[in-house]
Formats: structure tokens, C-alpha cells, sequence
């Protein structure tokens, strides 16, 4: 009888012990905000070849900024196909880190959600204010007209990236400068038996960066002025299918990309199979991967026509990460402090030559360091010819509606089947519909 | 005298009146012990299962988007809007839907069926004993038990277009193909996820058959040969028949992992699954977490929740009024 009642006694206090956690699940643990001034937590994007990469990167400039202030950064660095969902999560649950990194082009859609802290004059002047950052990088920080939601980073931009041994072989003398001298170049790489340029069909984002710059190119956008998305407009449709075709009608990206989804294509290009691969900062990524840094050239993304520049002559997006403080945070000064830090001409100057990219900030973008052909044409492509993404609200539905919409294009022309007008604009009708109601 | 009248009965009283309460005590705490033994389960239900469901209700009902996600419960009242852009199939969110919903039954239909034809006949076969049977099981059992992610991931990489060992085998090597295909995206990708579902589902059919079969007498076997039954004869009439309450649970339980499979086309497909494997679970995940309009996300779960309920529901009172009609 004793056993029994005990045993009761223990079911019942269990259940109180569960409900009771159950319910204090998402106040109390987490431990997230750090409720201790000296302690911060920071969501770091994966920027190198690994995130273990990552972390012997960032944690000697950690364990630098905590000599400096006192203030211990616990580290956390979040892959790419989990960030978003796990900011997502954070903002629902309230339970986010101090500082995190997000990528450039959600700003917008994490502006509105609320949860990231805006950066008015007051907070810009404690990390030296706003003028510090080139204004390029600034227009994708959220939505114009308001405090951005978040302080730029790393800045990248598209570049053509070509193999000089592939080229040569072709008898190619220079990297193209239009899509019709690629498709020409095309001709003569692929009778050498090489692939001519690397695509990523099945990446959501990076379809979404290509045929946005397309838009551009043919002067044409997905959301109207006042941020309806547009996406059956018929430049759009003409710009969409222009870069499809690329695989369907031109057959300059192989068949096999539309499933590439991995960087496989920046693989294919390091190990010497593809003569060509548009892609950002793409340096420390062949390094890593065993290519030696003479065998490929760089040049602009081509255009149209001409030479880049603005307006339609676009040939990139303005790619980037930015830093942003999470609202909630119970150290909003050590927050503040550590985005000084972290954007501070010497810290950029570091991480940037790590991760191959641009800084963000004027100061230290001068630096003799990114003087290098290689970062000169990034610096000029994201000075004078790259645009920033809409900065939408519904930026993110956008890059996962069009996006699909594009790797399903793709995928009819791997299997041979018609890219049409008629099935691009069908596509992106679907895609617009999927939009939710702003 | 009176005090002693009026004591005694008292002192005649007390010790039962002292009793009869700690045996109501007693009975009440008897009567209440099996509700306290349940309390955990129950509460534990409620927050597992009751209260994230009513949350996801009233979400249905809401216009839950990247706007509100700090604080659900301050998004407007957007009334059966959500369900009418769900179940408008005229329109490219419930058309979507409605051919995810296709594909999903198509594929539940043929997963549970050859899962369930796979491993009832692997467990018959395997009923009598053999030299290596042991080990045999224990192979048959090795992707039930390992962890999904991994087995999944593996598959991915046989299905590559390039690189893969499906292409390689079918087309390099058994020349079947004229074209190496694609697997992961387009219309083949199907059959790539019904493989992955049913290369994963029919050990589980396999173990919970192996256990049916135990509980056969041999004798009825033995009697049905002596009587002249073919192993054929013996399958249909001794058992099947018998392993009928069992395959009323697999074939269900079957069915609703099957249907409400999420992490096989994830990791295969990513969150984009090609419309030809674009199963319902993905579908919706993609509704509210991808496209972050919980709201109709929400109204698409309460309306798959009420069909699986009306399939369950009518399953079950099937079943059992045919158990019933065999019992009488």
C-alpha cells in the first residue's frame, strides 16, 4: 500500500515537475541574452570553407574584443540553410542571441518582424556613425525610409570567374563582356570537350541572384515602386526565361546543374571541368578546394551590351552579410561595443582578407590589402554596376517563390522538355500567387 | 447517568466512527489511485498534443505573418480566409495543394502497399528456421534502425545525376537508359522517394508480421497439410486470417506515418520539393515556415488533420465491424 501510494505521490509530482517545465520552457532556459553585462552571445553565418574554418577565424578576434572591454563572446557559428529558420525561431520564442549575422538581402522581411534593433542616429554614433559605410552596402540594410535593421559586415559582388588554361586552349583571348560573347565562347569550349558555366539550379538563392540581375539587365523588376511584387511583368518573364535558356536554348550550362544545389559548381570549376562560374568572392573558396590562384582570371559579369555600369548594365546584386542586435538583448551596451568592434577599420580588415571579401566600411575598404585584381574588380563592380536586392518585406517569400519557380524551369529543361514564354510566365503567375497579401 | 448514557454510546461508537471514515479515506484514496497514475499521461497530453492543437486552431484563423511572429496572438482576425485561399482550387495555392494532396495519397498508397507486400512475404519466408536466418533478420532490420538523416542522405548522393549509383548501374552499366536521368528533381523524382519510403517502411512490416506469425499454433499448419493444403492454401486460409488484427494496425500505423512523412522528402528534396514528390507535409512546412504565412500554413494542417481523422475514424469502424461479422 505504502509502494503504491509513493508511487503516486511520484507520478503526481512528476507531472507537476513536467508542467511546470513545460511551461517555463521558453523563459527560462535558452540563456541565450545573456542576463550578465560581460557576457554576449553571437550567431555567426558560415563564411569560410567550414564552420570550423569559421571559428579559428573568429575566435582570436574574440578572445581580442574580450581583453579589450571584459566581455566574453560565446560563439556560435549557424550554416546557411539553418540560419534563417533558426532567426525565425528566436524572433517567435523571443530567446535570440545578443548579436547575430544575417544575410544582407532579408533585412527587409527581419525589419519587419520586429525583432532586430533599429539603428537610428544615436545607436550609428556608437560604432562612428553612419558616413563610415560605403552606401552601396547600406541599401541593403531594410526598408528605405526607415533606421536600418542592421549594420553591414562583408560586402561581395558577382564576378565571372574563368579558367586562363580552358580559355587558351580555346584560342580565347579575353573573358567575355556580353552573354552573346559567351554563348560564342561557349561554342569553342565545348568542342574541347569542357563545360562552358556553372549553375546552381536547384539553389533557391543563387536563382533568385541571377535573375534579378537578368530584371536589371533588361530593365525590368519584380516588385512595383510601392513594393507589390510584379513578377509577370513581360520583361520580367523575357529575363527570367534569358537566363534559363542559358541551359534550355544555349546550352552553355550543362543538363546536370538544374540538381546543384551544393556548390557543386564551384567544385566542377576548381578541379579544371568548366571554363567558366559566376559566383561571389569566390577566392578563398577554390583555394580551399586546391586550385592554385594563377589558373583562373577574373572579369565582370557580362551584360547585354557594352560595358557595366548603371542602369541597365547592371551584373550584379549587392551581396553581403550584415551584423544585426537582437531588441531583446540584456546588454544592449557590451552589443553595441562589439559591433564597434567587429566593423572597426582594423577588425574588417582582418576578417575580410580571411573570408576573400570587400569591406563595408570606407576606411578600411583603401587598405593597400584589397588592392589585389582580383578584389578591385568586386570593389568597382559594387561601386559603379551592382544593385541592391528589393528591400521588401516579403523579400524572403520572394527568394523562396521565384527561386522554386526557376529550379522548376530548370528542371524542364534538363528533361528536354520546352522553356517557353508561356511556361516562365506560368511559373512566375504561381510564384506571385504564393506571395502573401503585404 | 446521563453522562454515562450519553458517554457510552459514544465510547460504543468511537472506535467504528473512527474506522468508517479511514475506510471511506481509504476506499476514496483506492478509487482515486488510477486517476492519479494517469494524471502524468494526461497532462503530459495536453501540452503535447491538446494545447499545441488549439494553438494551431485559433492560428487558422488568424493573418499570421512575418509581421506578427513576435507575438502570434496580436495578428488580426482574418475569419476562414485562410481556408478559403486553401480549398480555392482554382487558384494557384489551392491548386498546389490539391495536386500535393495527389501526389501524397498516390504515394501513401503505393508505399504502405509494397511495404506491406515486402515484408509480409519476407517474414513468411522467413518463418522456418534456416541455417544464417538470424542474421538474415538482423540485415533486414538495419534500415529501420538507422537514424533517417543519414540513411536519406546517402540516398541522395546514389540518386545524383552526375555521380550517382543508380545512374551508374541503370545506365552505364545495364544500359536501360538512353540518357542518364535525373532523380532529385522532375517527374522521376517519385519514384526516387517512394524507393527511399519503401527501401525505409517494410522492415517495420516485416518485424511487426514476425511477430503476428508467432502467435500461429503450428498444429494448424500441421493439420492443414495432413489434410492435402499447398503452402498457397495454407498462406490464405491459416495465415492471412490470422494476422488479420495485426495488419489492421500495421496497414494503419503504416499509413499515417507514411502520409504525414516529412523528413524523407526534406532531406531528398530540400524545401523545395519538385511538384511530382511534393508530399503534404513538405507542402505545408513550406506554406508557413518558407513562405512564413502561418496563418494558411495553420487553416492547410486543420484541414489535413480533419481528413486523416475521417480516414482513420472510417478505417477503424470498417475493420472492426468486419472483425465483428467474422467473431459472430
Amino acid at each position: 500500500m505504502r509502494s503504491i501510494r509513493a508511487a503516486a505521490v511520484g507520478a503526481v509530482t512528476l507531472s507537476l515537475a513536467l508542467a511546470a517545465t513545460a511551461c517555463g520552457g521558453g523563459s527560462s532556459t535558452g540563456g541565450a541574452s545573456g542576463d550578465s553585462p560581460k557576457t554576449l552571445t553571437y550567431w555567426a553565418s558560415n563564411q569560410g570553407a567550414s564552420v570550423a574554418v569559421d571559428k579559428k577565424v573568429l575566435q582570436p578576434e574574440l578572445d581580442k574584443f574580450e581583453k579589450q572591454t571584459g566581455i566574453k563572446v560565446k560563439l556560435e557559428v549557424v550554416p546557411w540553410s539553418d540560419l534563417l529558420n533558426r532567426i525565425l525561431t528566436a524572433t517567435t520564442s523571443g530567446q535570440g542571441p545578443d548579436v547575430l549575422n544575417i544575410g544582407n538581402t532579408w533585412s527587409a522581411s527581419l525589419q519587419a518582424t520586429g525583432a532586430l534593433l533599429p539603428w537610428d542616429e544615436q545607436n550609428f554614433a556608437k560604432i562612428g556613425g553612419r558616413d563610415r559605410f560605403v552606401e552601396s552596402a547600406l541599401g541593403s540594410t531594410g526598408v528605405q525610409g526607415k533606421d536600418p535593421a542592421a549594420v553591414p559586415l562583408y560586402s561581395m559582388a558577382y564576378a565571372l570567374y574563368y579558367n586562363k588554361k580552358i580559355f587558351a586552349d580555346a584560342g580565347i583571348g579575353k573573358p567575355p563582356a556580353t552573354w552573346d560573347e559567351l554563348i560564342a565562347d561557349g561554342k569553342k569550349i565545348k568542342a574541347r570537350g569542357k563545360s562552358v558555366l556553372g549553375a546552381e539550379g536547384a539553389n533557391l538563392s543563387e536563382n533568385i541572384h541571377h535573375v534579378f540581375v537578368f530584371a536589371k539587365q533588361h530593365g525590368a523588376d519584380f516588385f512595383t515602386a510601392d513594393g507589390k511584387p510584379d513578377f509577370t511583368a513581360p520583361k520580367v518573364v523575357e529575363a527570367v526565361k534569358s537566363y534559363v535558356d542559358l541551359m534550355a536554348k544555349d546550352k552553355v550550362v550543362p543538363a546536370g546543374d538544374a540538381e546543384y544545389a551544393q556548390n557543386q559548381s564551384v567544385s566542377d570549376f576548381a578541379k579544371g571541368r568548366q571554363a567558366m562560374l559566376l559566383w561571389q568572392s569566390a577566392a578563398a573558396n577554390l583555394k580551399s578546394q586546391g586550385m592554385s590562384e594563377d589558373a583562373y582570371g577574373i572579369a565582370p559579369v557580362p551584360v547585354r551590351s557594352g560595358t557595366p555600369g548603371q542602369g541597365t548594365q547592371v551584373n550584379s546584386m549587392v551581396a553581403g552579410i550584415n551584423i544585426a542586435v537582437f531588441k531583446n538583448t540584456h546588454n544592449l551596451d557590451g552589443a553595441a561595443k562589439f559591433v564597434k568592434f567587429m566593423t572597426s577599420d582594423a577588425e574588417q580588415k582582418i576578417l575580410n582578407t580571411a573570408y576573400s571579401t570587400v569591406p563595408p566600411v570606407r576606411s578600411a575598404q583603401d587598405d593597400p590589402a584589397f588592392g589585389a585584381p582580383d578584389t578591385a574588380v568586386l570593389k568597382n563592380t559594387l561601386a559603379t554596376s551592382a544593385a541592391a536586392l528589393p528591400q521588401v518585406p516579403s523579400e524572403s517569400q520572394f527568394e523562396t517563390t521565384v527561386g522554386t519557380a526557376v529550379k522548376e524551369l530548370f528542371a524542364d529543361a534538363a528533361a528536354g522538355r520546352a522553356v517557353t514564354t508561356d511556361s516562365v510566365r506560368a511559373k512566375l503567375e504561381k510564384a506571385q500567387q504564393q506571395m502573401p497579401a503585404a | 447517568m446521563t453522562t454515562t448514557a450519553l458517554k457510552e454510546p459514544v465510547r460504543e461508537t468511537s472506535p467504528g466512527a473512527a474506522r468508517a471514515p479511514r475506510r471511506r479515506a481509504g476506499r476514496i484514496r483506492r478509487l482515486s489511485l488510477p486517476y492519479l497514475l494517469l494524471l502524468p499521461a494526461l497532462l503530459l497530453e495536453l501540452l503535447v498534443h491538446l494545447v499545441p492543437m488549439a494553438i494551431g486552431i485559433v492560428m487558422s484563423f488568424k493573418e499570421l505573418t512575418q509581421f506578427y511572429i513576435r507575438d502570434w496572438s496580436t495578428a488580426p482576425w482574418s475569419g476562414l480566409d485562410n481556408y478559403r485561399v486553401s480549398v480555392d482550387f482554382d487558384a494557384p495555392v489551392g491548386k498546389a495543394l490539391l495536386q500535393s494532396f495527389g501526389v501524397t495519397v498516390g504515394f501513401t498508397l503505393l508505399s504502405v502497399g509494397l511495404c506491406w507486400l515486402i515484408g509480409t512475404a519476407a517474414a513468411v519466408f522467413m518463418q522456418d528456421a534456416f541455417r544464417g536466418r538470424g542474421l538474415l533478420r538482423a540485415l533486414f532490420l538495419v534500415p529501420y534502425a538507422l537514424p533517417v538523416y543519414a540513411a536519406v542522405i546517402t540516398w541522395v548522393f546514389m540518386f545524383q545525376h552526375d555521380n550517382g549509383l543508380v545512374n551508374h548501374v541503370l545506365h552505364d552499366q545495364l544500359h536501360l537508359t538512353g540518357e542518364p536521368s535525373f532523380w532529385l528533381i522532375g517527374d522521376n523524382s517519385f519514384y526516387a522517394l517512394l524507393t527511399v519510403s519503401v527501401w525505409k517502411g517494410w522492415p517495420f512490416a516485416f518485424l511487426i508480421v514476425t511477430a503476428g506469425l508467432q502467435n500461429i499454433p503450428r498444429e494448424l499448419y500441421e493439420a492443414a497439410a495432413l489434410d492435402g493444403a499447398g503452402t498457397w492454401q495454407q498462406i490464405r486460409r491459416i495465415t492471412l486470417p490470422s494476422l488479420r488484427a495485426v495488419n489492421q494496425v500495421l496497414v494503419l500505423v503504416l499509413f499515417l506515418w507514411t502520409f504525414n512523412d516529412f523528413n524523407t522528402p526534406y532531406v531528398l528534396f530540400g524545401k523545395a520539393a519538385p511538384e511530382a514528390a511534393d508530399l503534404i507535409s513538405v507542402h505545408i512546412y513550406q506554406s508557413s515556415f518558407v513562405t512564413w504565412n502561418f496563418g494558411t500554413g495553420s487553416a492547410m494542417s486543420v484541414l489535413l488533420l480533419l481528413f486523416l481523422l475521417v480516414v482513420t475514424g472510417g478505417y477503424l469502424l470498417l475493420t472492426s465491424r468486419g472483425r465483428r461479422t467474422a467473431d459472430a
